[in-house]
């Protein structure tokens, strides 16, 4: 690690080019679409959108072009995606296809794999989820209990994965099991692509805080898989896993969940703002201009092959403090209470976003693992 | 030219810069032979174009050299000097030699060819001939000011004993005075100022944070290194992470700065870099302990500075006030817009 790391990238031109067009789609897409909806940023989901924008290249982008993709250089994905998030688009269908299970199909994936998955990934209609936390397995991964057993040339699932967010609603789900006993945990460990129409799968939601069903427990029984359902290499699950982290840690919605609260608020307060109204909208903008450059400054590392781990979590746990502590300054900023129903458009986002901050701190690694992680790369043991 | 700079300036503040010396001018003054040798290394001049005698860097060129000051507590003003020669070749005027300080403070009045008013809070006011400052009025215009003709000065340092003194001048002559060209703000030595800081302070958190890990690795405590702790290993997280984004910040300032500065960029950078610097010092002594407290440790050559520099041209409140105020003025819709072209025009910068 160093602080050095962080060098000003500017997005590339051609990249910042897709700009005007992305922002031109989504103003005529989003024309009425409500702020409380877009509140939801990359938790709305919505197939429809999804497939239009995937009708316009806007999905699985990076990937090669003989997979429906663009080819695509990392910031001009991140150009789309930083100006849906903004918006508060409904990105949910497909973004963990986008951001992660597409790239490791490519990465990892046989080409068989490969034809199978990544086109329709990029046409917008092939939703994946991701498995990886179990009932008593959280922050301490690696303990999961989830075992694929060889039978012939198929595989046998058995356990259970939970807070799986979309599995509801994905057609597949990329987990992470138990292949193997090993004296080190993190080996033995493999991923597989599971098609969650199969028999043995049982999905159930599990209504968060608010009342809304984004995540999930999946019980997998006696379920089997063909041979193909293996991702990479059996025992490589978990440094397959790890290799992702940095694109899965830097990325703009790490830092852009709340956005729809500021854009609100800045309404409520108006034109002209008291001193301390400018002063904390002014420190807001501030930390987002810094966090925008710190993420863009981990994506020209992630496009120069680097493993910018280290980097990444510095991004999402500044990030995640930051996303919460919008609504903290909003509910002091105007003498607006925040209302479940009812009231205008920044009581409703801010209720929503209030009482979704928690898991912002929580999703994508806990603040306490990032600064561990952070620790161990400054050199503490 | 950035890599050259930087490790042309490390190697010689390691030579020349010791702490020892940052302790000692701090009680005997000015260090002539240590800015005789910053001289000679030509980086007052680095950023006069190289018609007029300088290296002709830009300001990304030099934010390095800039944070390399902060990291090592230069007692000297390099960075006041590099900005003061910047803005005399932005104005069209030859670079002055030795070094140079500039008033972002107090109010100065330009009558009749005459300068009169209060220059305040001058960098190393006292150990320098001259400084440039900006009059106030319809006509902004930069002057050169002797020090030695101020009618009276207050003598005043900061909590790390760099000087800040201010001087009043009656109708004084200046040696030179030239309108600011078109496009260059009125307040551009507090802007340029603020820029400075937050790299130094992104500089010292950075010294700040190494001296943190080594200690937090070397001291033994319960039979560990206390580094070994969550509770220290956590603090020291979040410390490197606001280093980190001091550092970010003034590489985006200085990057996004060149004949004019990147209002945006160095507004957003002095708000991270002056939360750093409290979020950071207060990490870094409570991991340090008591040894931290005492005068014989060098930790407080980084902190005092640190709380000096965080509220010098301009506090967090100044600019993110500032940024809120202009972001509030455009509205909701053009929030995002503003900050991804990074372009803000505010009140203070064309009327101040």
């Amino acid at each position: 690690m160093s602080i050095d790391q962080f060098k000003y990238s500017r997005i590339p031109p051609e990249a910042e080019a897709l700009r005007g067009e992305v922002r031109e789609f989504l103003a005529d897409a989003l024309k009425d679409y409500p702020a409380i909806r877009r509140a939801d940023s990359w938790m709305g989901f919505d197939a429809e959108f999804s497939r239009r924008l995937g009708a316009r290249g806007w999905v699985g982008m990076a990937l090669p072009k003989r997979y429906g993709g663009s080819d695509a250089s990392p910031f001009a994905r991140y150009v789309v995606i930083e100006e849906l998030l903004a918006a508060g688009a409904p990105v949910s269908a497909h973004w963990f296809s986008d951001r992660q299970s597409g790239p490791q199909i490519l990465h990892f994936g046989t080409d068989a794999q490969r034809d199978r998955h990544l086109p329709a990934i990029c046409r917008g209609e092939q939703y994946f989820c991701i498995g990886m936390s179990e009932p008593n397995s959280g922050s301490d991964l690696a303990s999961i209990k989830t075992r694929a057993r060889r039978e012939g040339d198929k595989w046998v699932v058995n356990g259970q994965k939970v807070w799986t967010t979309n599995a509801h609603r994905s057609h597949y789900m990329i987990a992470l099991v138990r292949t193997g006993e090993n004296s080190k945990r993190q080996e033995g460990l493999s991923q597989f692509i599971i098609d969650l129409s199969l028999p043995g799968i049982t999905i159930r939601p599990i209504k968060d805080l608010t009342g809304s069903e984004h995540f999930n427990e999946v019980f997998l029984d006696e379920v089997v898989l063909d041979a193909d359902a293996l991702i990479g290499t059996e025992g490589q699950g978990w440094s397959q896993v790890t290799a992702e982290l940095a694109f899965e840690r830097s990325g703009p919605e790490r830092f852009l969940s709340s956005i729809a609260l500021i854009h609100t608020l800045m309404d409520a307060v108006g034109r002209s703002p008291d001193a301390l109204q400018a002063k904390e909208v002014g420190r807001l903008a501030a930390r987002l201009v810094t966090l925008r450059n710190m993420s863009l400054s981990v994506t020209a590392q992630l496009a120069a092959g680097e493993n910018p781990t280290w980097a990444a979590s510095c991004v999402k746990d500044l990030g995640a403090v930051f996303e919460q502590e919008i609504p903290e300054l909003a509910q002091l900023l105007v003498e607006i209470p925040p209302t479940a129903e009812g009231g205008g458009d920044h009581a409703r986002v801010l209720a929503y976003l209030t009482q979704m901050a928690p898991s912002f701190s929580l999703r994508g690694g806990t603040r306490e693992i990032l600064r561990g992680i952070i620790a161990r790369g400054l050199g503490l043991r | 030219m950035r890599e050259i700079f930087d490790s042309t300036v490390e190697r010689l503040f390691v030579d020349l810069v010791s702490t020892e010396k940052v302790l000692a001018a701090e009680t005997s003054g000015w260090n002539a032979e240590l800015w005789a040798a910053m001289e000679a290394s030509g980086f007052g001049l680095a950023a006069v174009p190289e018609e007029q005698g300088g290296a002709g860097a830009t300001w990304a060129d030099l934010g390095g050299v800039v944070r390399l000051c902060g990291r090592f507590g230069l007692p000297l003003p390099l960075p006041e000097t590099l900005l003061a020669n910047w803005l005399l070749g932005v104005c069209g005027q030859e670079a002055q030699a030795g070094p140079l300080s500039f008033a972002a403070g107090g109010h100065l009045t330009l009558a009749d060819g005459k300068v009169s008013g209060v220059a305040a809070d001058v960098p190393w006011g006292r150990d320098v001939p001259v400084l440039v400052a900006i009059t106030a009025g319809e006509a902004p215009t930069l002057v050169l000011l002797p020090v030695e003709a101020a009618a009276a000065r207050t003598a005043c340092s900061n909590t790390a004993a760099e000087p800040r003194d201010s001087f009043r001048f009656e109708t004084v002559q200046p040696l030179l005075s030239v309108p600011l060209p078109a496009g260059i703000p009125a307040d551009v030595l507090l802007l340029g100022g603020a820029m400075l800081r937050s790299a130094q302070i992104a500089g010292a958190l950075q010294g700040m944070l190494e001296m943190t890990i080594t200690y937090a690795n070397e001291r033994v405590q319960f039979g560990k290194p206390i580094g070994s702790f969550q509770a220290i290993q956590h603090q020291i997280a979040v410390l490197s992470e606001h280093t980190a984004a001091s550092a970010m910040g003034a590489e985006a300032a200085f990057a996004q700065s060149a004949v004019s500065l990147s209002r945006l960029a160095v507004a957003s950078a002095k708000v991270c870099a002056s939360e750093a610097a409290g979020i950071g010092a207060s990490a870094a002594h409570a991991v340090h302990g008591a040894i931290g407290f005492t005068h014989e440790h060098a930790l407080h050559l980084t902190t005092r500075r640190l709380w000096s520099w965080r509220s010098e041209f301009g506090t967090l409140t100044h600019w993110s006030g500032e940024l809120g105020r202009a972001l509030c003025q455009g509205g909701a819709a053009l929030f995002w817009p503003t900050l991804v072209a990074g372009n803000l025009e505010t009140q203070a910068g064309a009327s101040a």
